[in-house]
């Protein structure tokens, strides 16, 4: 990666800053070997098309995965997911489902969509799996980078912008990714919404994927601000099991994570089926009662 | 997508030693979105015929009418019951009457012919048909349905056999499909009677 003429030492810390860029053009000009860009989330660290307009070429080809839009393209991408994340008075609850989809097939069960970018970041994942797990692998080494330099954690707001910057670089190039960004930081519970064409939202909840309507419908009636631990581990609960049970592309098994001040924790992995169950129960008792 | 896979479905029909059986799925659903997990797909024809639909859930009720309307009508003018081999010719043709517009729908034909013997029959939406001694599948897991039969089929099995196979067969294939589930159906056709029962499957 690196030409011969640079030395990895303290330096390192500095890849990405714009000192490392002047420095770096500075050796060229002084007849050193050109070094290659190594800028975060830039075109140009991939092989694009060799095409006048790479962006264009990649919107006909393979558009991104929003709506539609794909019906015609050449390579089309394996989606459906249902993921959700809300912050409450006791921290933020982080559920999703674990179904892989190509087209009706279904490629595995037991896919990990929420992604440790670390001990107090958490990611999740809608749409592509290799765009989602790159760049917030990408963002856990940018989050790293940063705690190195100024010698505290990153904030929530600048992970999920970093994130969006990437996002917005690589726009039109039909990257495929609707994440949440959730964390504690200096400033408490946070949760952002980032996905591919740059949207970066601040919210109490979100849920993202195609069961994230039937998500909603829970998510909309049951959500309190002032719910206990116990109650928010239950609606994440019962809305990734709703939207299981009526999406067809959503199933399996649901993973939930808490977040608290010293960071996430993972609490549960339960089979969906064995939920059904669980409600039909709970269902017929109170019917019972009443 | 085929609007053979817009509603979702799973049939198997399969032979045993004087028994045959036929399974089904229960999931009815407008492309991804899971609307019923009671739909039949399974239609009795008399006590020795079933037919399963798979393909549009509107055409699949069409043609249980019309297939309905047909047996009954069979029954009254040659007070006997039809069998196997004439259901098949008399779907085949109503399929074809519709070469240019046709139902959405790949039947398959599970009976016991004059003989007490299995018979197992299948087609496409047009009529073609396809006749066989094992086992015969249709719906949108295909492929699994397949791949499960020809790993789970043994000759002669008894009535109890049959069904442990095709409940198996079914549930597996079923798994690894997003568009059937959600539960299913067997009956099994013998020369005493037919054995129905309901699967439990996975509820995602």
């Amino acid at each position: 990666m690196f030409g011969p003429t640079l030395v990895i030492g303290n330096d390192i810390l500095d890849i990405g800053t714009s000192k490392f860029d002047n420095e770096r053009d500075q050796r060229a000009i002084g007849g050193g070997a050109m070094i290659p860009r190594f800028a975060f989330g830039e075109p140009g660290q991939f092989d694009v098309p060799n095409v006048a307009d790479p962006a264009h070429f990649c919107r006909n080809n393979f558009a991104s995965a929003c709506g539609n839009s794909d019906a015609n393209q050449t390579v089309k991408f394996a989606k459906g997911t249902t993921t959700l994340a809300f912050k409450f008075d006791g921290g933020i609850i982080v559920s999703v489902d674990s179904r892989s989809t190509m087209g009706a097939y279904i490629a595995s069960g037991t896919v990990k969509k929420v992604i440790e970018i670390n001990p107090f970041l958490l990611g999740t994942m809608a749409g592509g799996a290799a765009d989602c797990s790159f760049w917030e692998r990408n963002l856990g080494m940018q989050c790293r980078l940063y705690e190195l330099r100024n010698k505290k954690r990153i904030t929530v707001a600048a992970a999920s912008r970093l994130l969006a910057n990437t996002m917005s670089s690589y726009r039109g190039y039909g990257l495929s990714m609707g994440t949440m960004i959730t964390g504690w930081d200096e400033t408490g519970p946070q949760l952002y919404y980032v996905d591919d064409d740059g949207t970066r939202l601040h919210g109490r909840y979100f849920s993202v994927g195609s069961g994230s309507t039937y998500a909603y419908g829970v998510l909309d009636t049951y959500y309190r601000k002032d719910l206990t631990v116990d109650e928010a581990i239950d609606l994440g609960k019962r809305a990734i099991y709703h939207a299981c049970h009526r999406d067809a592309m959503s199933g399996s098994i649901n993973n939930l994570y808490h977040v608290t001040k010293d960071g996430w924790v993972k609490i549960h992995a339960i089979d969906v089926n064995d939920m059904h169950y669980e409600y039909l129960e709970d269902k017929k008792n109170a019917m019972a009662s009443s | 997508m085929s609007i053979l896979e817009y509603n979702g479905a799973a049939i198997i029909g399969m032979a045993g030693k004087d028994c045959v059986g036929i399974a089904s799925d229960n999931r009815l659903g407008i492309q991804y979105q899971t609307v019923a997990m009671d739909f039949k797909k399974i239609f009795k024809m008399n006590d020795r015929l079933f037919v399963g639909l798979a393909g549009l859930a509107t055409d699949v009720q069409t043609l249980d009418q019309l297939l309905r309307f047909r047996m009954d009508l069979y029954e009254l003018r040659e007070e006997r019951e039809m069998s196997p081999k004439v259901f098949t010719n008399l779907l085949s043709n109503m399929l074809y009457e519709k070469r240019f517009g046709p139902y959405f729908c790949e039947p398959i034909i599970a009976g016991l012919d004059g003989g007490g013997s299995p018979y197992l029959a299948t087609m496409d939406l047009i009529g073609a048909q396809a006749h066989s001694r094992d086992f015969v599948v249709a719906g949108t897991c295909e492929g699994n349905l397949y791949g499960m039969c020809e790993t789970l089929w043994r000759p002669d099995m008894d009535k109890e056999v049959l069904f442990e196979t095709l409940a198996q067969a079914l549930l597996a294939s079923v798994d690894r499909d997003a568009l059937s589930g959600w539960g299913g159906v067997v009956h099994i056709i013998t020369r005493e009677g037919v054995i129905s029962r309901e699967l439990k499957g996975r509820q995602d």
